[in-house]
């Protein structure tokens, strides 16, 4: 191969005496996608907010870019070195034009005022290169999140980066959306292009991959080639141990299965659910599979009451009941972990405590209002130590534990109300192997003691690996359902089928 | 293999109880930091008027009017508190004194019922409060909107009680609230009893705030609404409470002021008292997009505004200078926070 366009020899990087990254070697070369993994954790957004210049290494190692020695200082630093980042959470101003967006700090003005007609021309060939669909003008407001990485990346040729760095790209990406990305991401290698992609996700690095590098605790443990990328030896490789049995589900749906607990009977909100029924029983995890945008987590938050419903009914044990807030859901009994734990599920500037306890306060108070704090201490370390969740105490905020650990935290919420129902929405999305393992080891053992379990995922694997059978949803509506049999295992070609209404075309 | 993560395990623990020690310490560090909050700015402000005013600063005397003319506002700070935990405002509080006010004096007067008006004013005040809340949680009213209307409206309802003149009740029952003071030790040590009742508030609120599931669920509402929400907090429940509790609040206040002069007007009781109660607030870190402050630093605010007013005339500054140093302080003091503060905050 020829020379490399990045090197890293043994950068470092500590924080406070805490190495978060060391002595790592990374290098890079011209027309490759290089892919990075490793748990939360693990050190990729410290090695990336170095290249970018946000944090500055520790002495003693070196970046070389095309073979000289460079020092990137200061939030312009990576780009004026040739190295372009695509954060997660996209960093574009809705409120400004494309062109304006891809100009940002460097605008075209003719003496002193804002020169827009040449600023569109100017990114109009690179728009054109990318195959947009949107022009110049278009405020980037009016577009879609695939829409918006591509101006994005438009910014990043536009600065001449000779490195582009991607975070989990996809996370906010419809499939169809996300097959343009990889495209366009095959498109760029060709042109020369060296690409740094970082993911969870074990397809797209099969699909993307030329190189695969792996961290771990700060430490670069390997680096693959091509023919030896396969998912568990880079499983192996970010959590230090095997994952035979990655997937746990020891739980016997026959001999579990009991009683129906929850039957949802047609319900329907007027706009995205449009009838819907399932049931779930005492013991049996079921799977709540679609594609995004079916439905699925509507047709949850009209189970839990979190928004009004236009038809439909619930049974609880065989016995109707009336859930018009997530409050009266909780004491029915029916929790529900949302897919969006930031927005939607955790007090990140409260403690772990009180983010624990907070569903069962009332239940636990002294003389009607009062905290019973040895309680709630109590209930909080039984929970750290039972789902295993690592901070340094139960008191400090929830904002400043990892992805995993966040999870748990809101699922331990949950179980301290013991439901009886348990509707778990993506619970394993932006978290890393290790607790991913353990989230399964916990809906299996929840089963086990009789929970019901409904878990909606995208995640066709993590579906078949943990459900006893799946329901799928299409366009608000059940299109089927698929069982699994003696020997008839769940497929991922069964779900797909129902999600996208192909099932008709092979009958 | 079905052990097979315990032996990789082994590594693991002794880093994650190194990282644990400094993680504490360093965080032991930091709350202490921000417990301490605008304290060292109180107590410089303090020693620094003491000496500019060759002495006069740390006598029993000025110590006592210091105290006094914080009261009210920290009852009125208390009360915001409160509400700005929650991520709202209430700019309604100096009509409600006002309206408090007066209506507490115009029952002061009747022959019979004299000594009600002590409820009354409170009631007056958790009455508008609770009306305010109303607005705000079942209609879903944004709360600058709701309490800016109630702000001119209160205002003239206070007016309207007096028909628009001075209240007098020279014989206002529970006079002693407005002017006596409590004796700790007979002719050496006093305290006045409005700052006994705006140290009784204090703690009151803190109680709530710290030791009640109403006060998690306070916080919980100003750190995240929608999760609130989901979490099964009654949101709506929990906002009127506040705005409930802050109208009491100005009641009590309007209360405090009607026993100290004896006297109210409806037009000019209580003006921008409102700013006064929300610079407080601030001063004492409270965020204002709720979920984040405490009660302590709010008393260590209400001190601060205060202490100014007072180290300013004992110093001699011209009443005009004073309005300008006062906001400057304020904003330095504020800007001096978040610079502190800018090192513990998370990502």
């Amino acid at each position: 191969m020829n020379d490399p366009i990045l090197e890293m020899r043994g950068v470092s990087k500590s924080f406070f005496g805490i190495k978060a990254l060391r002595a790592v070697d990374l290098t890079v070369y011209a027309g490759e996608v290089h892919a990075l993994m490793g748990e939360n954790g693990a050190g990729k957004s410290t090695l990336m907010k170095i290249l970018s210049g946000a944090y500055r290494p520790d002495p003693g190692g070196e970046i070389r870019i095309e073979g000289s020695s460079v020092r990137i200082e200061g939030p312009l630093g990576g780009r004026n070195a040739g190295i372009s980042i695509i954060y997660q959470e996209l960093s574009l101003a809705p409120n400004l034009s494309v062109a304006e967006n891809i100009y940002l700090g460097r605008e075209i003005s003719r003496s002193g005022m804002l020169a827009r007609g040449a600023m569109r021309e100017g990114v109009g060939p690179i728009l054109k290169r990318l195959g947009a669909d949107f022009l110049p003008s278009t405020l980037v407001a009016h577009l879609s999140m695939g829409q918006r990485q591509l101006v994005e990346i438009a910014r990043a040729l536009h600065a001449r980066s000779k490195i582009l760095i991607m975070d989990e790209p996809t996370t906010a990406l419809s499939a169809g959306e996300s097959a343009r990305l990889f495209a366009l991401i095959r498109q760029l290698r060709t042109e020369g292009l060296a690409i740094i992609y970082i993911s969870h996700r074990m397809d797209e690095v099969y699909a993307l991959g030329d190189r695969v590098t792996v961290l771990r605790d700060g430490r670069l443990v390997g680096s693959l080639d091509k023919p030896e990328i396969r998912a568990d030896t880079i499983v192996r490789l970010m959590v230090g141990r095997d994952v035979s049995s990655f997937y746990k589900k020891d739980h016997d749906p026959k001999a579990g299965r009991g009683h129906p607990v929850l039957a949802a009977i047609d319900m329907a909100d007027g706009q995205r659910v449009r009838g819907c029924s399932l049931t779930v029983h005492a013991g049996e995890v079921v799977g709540l599979a679609g594609l995004i945008g079916a439905g699925r987590t509507e047709l949850a938050h009209l189970i839990i009451g979190a928004s009004p419903k236009t038809s439909g009914r619930l049974e609880l044990e065989g016995r109707p009941v009336e859930i018009r807030s997530p409050g009266e859901a909780l004491e029915a009994g029916i929790a529900y972990l949302t897919e969006d734990r930031k927005a939607l599920g955790l007090f990140l500037d409260m403690s772990c405590l009180d983010n624990i306890n907070l569903a069962v306060l009332a239940r636990d108070a002294k003389l009607c209002w009062f905290l019973d704090r040895d309680k709630a201490r109590e209930r909080a370390d039984r929970a750290f130590a039972g789902l295993s969740i690592r901070a340094a105490n139960v008191s400090v905020p929830a904002g400043g534990l990892s992805g995993g650990n966040q999870q748990k935290l809101l699922l331990s919420r949950l179980l301290a109300i013991a439901p009886r129902v348990l509707i778990l929405d993506e619970p394993t999305r932006g978290v890393d192997v290790g607790a991913k393992s353990e989230i399964y080891s916990i809906i299996d053992n929840l089963a086990k003691a009789g929970t019901a379990i409904l878990v909606i995922s995208s995640d066709l694997p993590e579906i078949i690996g943990i459900c006893d059978r799946v329901v799928v949803m299409r366009a608000g509506r059940i299109a089927g359902e698929v069982t699994r049999g003696p020997n008839s295992p769940l497929t991922q070609e069964d779900i797909m089928a129902l999600a996208t209404g192909m099932e008709h075309l092979d009958a | 293999m079905p052990d097979n993560g315990a032996s990789q395990a082994q590594p693991a623990p002794t880093r994650t109880t190194n990282g644990a020690a400094a993680e504490t310490k360093r965080q032991r560090v930091r709350m202490l930091i921000s417990a301490l909050g605008m304290l060292p700015v109180l107590l410089i402000l303090c020693v620094g008027f003491h000496f500019l005013s060759e002495g006069r600063f740390f006598t029993g005397q000025n110590l006592g009017i210091v105290l006094q003319q914080a009261a009210v506002n920290t009852v009125l700070a208390a009360g915001m508190t409160f509400v700005i935990l929650t991520g709202g405002i209430d700019l309604s509080v100096g009509s409600i004194l006002a309206a408090s006010a007066m209506a507490g004096l115009t029952i002061s007067k009747l022959p019979e019922l004299g000594m009600l008006w002590l409820p009354a004013a409170l009631l007056t005040g958790l009455g508008f409060g609770i009306v305010n809340g109303a607005l705000i949680a079942l209609l879903r009213l944004p709360p600058f909107i709701v309490t800016l209307g109630s702000l001119t409206a209160v205002r003239g309802l206070a007016r309207l009680l007096g028909a628009d003149t001075t209240v007098f009740n020279p014989s206002i029952p529970y006079a002693f609230i407005g002017n006596g003071s409590l004796t700790l030790i007979p002719g050496v040590a006093s305290i006045p009893w409005l700052s006994v009742i705006a140290l009784l508030v204090i703690l009151v609120s803190w109680l709530v705030l710290r030791r009640t599931v109403l006060g998690v669920h306070i916080y919980a509402v100003g750190g995240n609404e929608s999760a609130a929400r989901l979490a099964g907090i009654k949101v709506w429940a929990v906002l009127i409470f506040v705005y409930g509790i802050s109208g009491l609040f100005a009641g009590l206040g309007g209360a405090m002021q009607a026993a100290r002069l004896y006297a109210a007007n409806g037009l000019q009781l209580g003006q921008s008292y409102e700013l006064d109660a929300i610079t407080a607030v601030i001063l004492g870190g409270t965020s204002f997009v709720g979920g984040i402050g405490s009660i302590w630093g709010t008393l260590v605010g209400a001190l601060i505004i205060a202490v100014l007013s007072n180290g300013l005339i004992l110093v001699g500054v011209s009443d005009i200078w004073q309005y300008v140093i006062k906001g400057l302080v304020i904003i330095g003091a504020v800007a001096l926070d978040r610079y502190r503060l800018q090192g513990s905050a998370r990502t």
